[in-house]
């Protein structure tokens, strides 16, 4: 379970795959180093969460290679090393669950057969302690407000202390505290040397963390390379700027994240 | 207790206790990933195996078990390659399996649909000893993996694609799930029936969805009931002589309701309680979009 230090850690290569008929993505090619924080940006429909899903194998690809830290995905056997966190309003299922209950279903990829011992104990409470919700560990998830849920959920995906995060839109429906909860939490997983690849709508506070933007338009990479730099309300993906007092001849900026 | 003095009641009640045991265990899956009403489809389907059971002179218990796993493990295949609308597929796999199961025991020899009121209803004489045996290995299986597995039922019930990132083998989870569904169904055939099994798969758990904040309470709190309303309608249905199926569900839906009014006071107490423990409160934490509000409109 060894990977050179130049190996990187996703590498997708002309990966296509269909909805239904529709063809969502068109080759895409993607590659994420070890270490490295790369954002995946685009408007509504440009394939950024199917991306995500091929990685993790939700959804079926239809040309082109996955690779998990050097492994085909379909091979890929060392899931304890990927934490993953899908696009979700909630953490709630449809029988009440505590929110150490919901986390610890992340630690089974660490586990033999599914017995926990002190260690997985251990490492639910800290998952809980490094989202700020160690106090919160015996209460419902139905009891928690938007950002909590999402606190959870990131926990459920650091539980299993993965060398890889994926996330899918983290951030959204979290309200400011927990923004700024959750963008600590993965500076300290940044500094620790964990690889991240998620799916933004919008830099937002997490903008300093991300040292490479991918930005997909129907199914295709536009943009590779440096995130946009902005900031405040021009750092939006999808920001036209537009100054009504400008000379009429100037045509507008656009990012193109949003059509 | 006069009633334990008879065979057929002592048999009545050992099968009650399972079906109480078993129906809610595996119906907390069911009700956590939304499908509460698979069992009732299983139901219908397990309709099929009773009449073939009566065709070919074999055990309708063992043959119903066989049909209603291959009708579930069906079900579970049409959910994931939904070619068809899958309402509309599992629609008719239930109305199938339910005239399958009318037209077998009409082609039986002497066979008419008196043979299945027993199945479809329950009843408290006709639980034999082989079908005790059959009942008693059956609830072991499902004790054995909604206990057993319960942490990996969970993740896969939860939330199934996260399950998947964990390595956890989802799909062969989700065909146990149904499986064992499917043996639940034979084992509560015999006291609650057939139309009536479901319900007491998703209703206890409903009522201690009430009372609980965690799986586990819940678990234990349906469990709990299941075994005590299969008991005590299986008593009452042989002293007033009423069907014990419907004297069970019943009972069931009036713990739901008495839980439901006990869950008001219980909540406040509770949010009293947390006031308590935290005085400051949670801080405030209002949905505010990031980055958005001021500064832009200056520009304009």
């Amino acid at each position: 379970m060894t990977s050179g230090p130049s190996e990187p850690v996703i590498a997708l290569r002309g990966v296509t795959a269909e909805l239904g008929a529709r063809p969502v993505l068109r080759g895409i090619d993607l590659t994420v180093g070890r270490g490295e924080v790369v954002a995946l940006l685009g408007a509504n429909g440009s394939g950024k969460s199917t991306a995500i899903r091929t990685i993790i194998g939700q959804v079926p690809v239809s040309g082109g290679t996955i690779e998990l830290f050097g492994t085909p995905r379909r091979a890929f056997r060392a899931w304890a090393r990927v934490g993953y966190v899908p696009q979700r309003t909630t953490a709630a299922g449809g029988v009440p669950a505590t929110v150490t209950e919901v986390v610890s279903s992340g630690r089974l990829s660490r586990t033999r057969f599914g017995v926990f011992r002190r260690a997985d104990r251990a490492a639910v409470r800290r998952a809980l302690e490094l989202v700020g919700m160690a106090d919160r560990a015996r209460d419902s998830v139905n009891a928690l407000s938007g950002g909590q849920h999402q606190r959870v959920l990131i926990a459920r995906a650091l539980v299993a202390e993965p060398e890889l995060l994926i996330m899918d839109e983290p951030m959204a429906g979290v309200d400011l505290a927990s923004q700024e909860v959750l963008a600590r939490t993965l500076r300290e997983q940044v500094v620790a040397g964990t690889t991240v690849l998620l799916v933004l709508h919008e830099l937002g506070p997490l903008e300093p963390l991300i040292d490479r933007a991918v930005v997909l338009r129907d199914g295709c990479v536009l943009h590779d390379g440096p995130p946009p730099h902005a900031v405040g309300q021009h750092a939006l993906p999808g920001h036209d700027h537009v100054h009504p007092h400008a000379p009429a001849d100037t045509e507008p900026v656009r990012t193109g994240l949003l059509s | 207790m006069d009633l334990l003095n008879y065979a057929f009641m002592q048999r009545a009640l050992i099968a009650a206790v399972l079906v109480g045991i078993t129906a809610p265990a595996i119906g907390i899956y069911l009700v956590q990933r939304r499908q509460p009403l698979m069992g009732d489809g299983i139901g219908h389907v397990a309709m099929t195996g009773v009449g073939l059971g009566f065709l070919l002179h074999a055990s309708p218990v063992w043959m119903a078990t066989a049909v209603s796993a291959l009708g579930s493990v069906l079900m579970e295949l049409i959910r994931w390659y939904g070619k068809t609308r899958g309402d509309i597929a599992l629609a008719m796999l239930f109305y199938g399996g339910m005239a399958g199961g009318v037209m077998f025991v009409n082609l039986a020899p002497g066979g008419s649909n008196a043979n299945l009121t027993s199945y479809l209803f329950g009843s408290l004489s006709t639980v034999s000893p082989s079908d005790i045996t059959a009942i008693t290995v059956l609830a072991a299986f499902v004790v054995v993996v909604t206990l057993g597995l319960r942490r990996q039922l969970f993740a896969v019930s939860q939330d199934e694609e996260f399950a998947r990132v964990t390595g956890l083998p989802v799909r062969a989870l989700n065909l146990l799930i149904a499986v064992t569904a499917a043996v639940t169904v034979t084992v509560a055939m015999r006291v609650v029936g057939l139309i009536l099994v479901s319900a007491l798969m998703v209703v206890p758990v409903a009522a201690a969805q009430q009372l609980s904040r965690s799986f586990a309470v819940t678990f234990a709190i349906a469990v709990a009931l299941g075994v005590g309303v299969a008991v005590s309608g299986t008593i009452t249905s042989y002293y007033q002589d009423v069907p014990p199926g419907a004297t069970i569900v019943l009972l069931t839906i009036a713990a739901f309701v008495a839980f439901t009014a006990l869950a008001t006071p219980l909540a406040r107490r509770r949010a009293r309680a947390a006031a308590a423990a935290h005085p400051a409160g949670d801080p405030a934490e209002c949905t505010i979009p990031a980055m958005r509000g001021t500064g832009e409109e200056i520009g304009v």
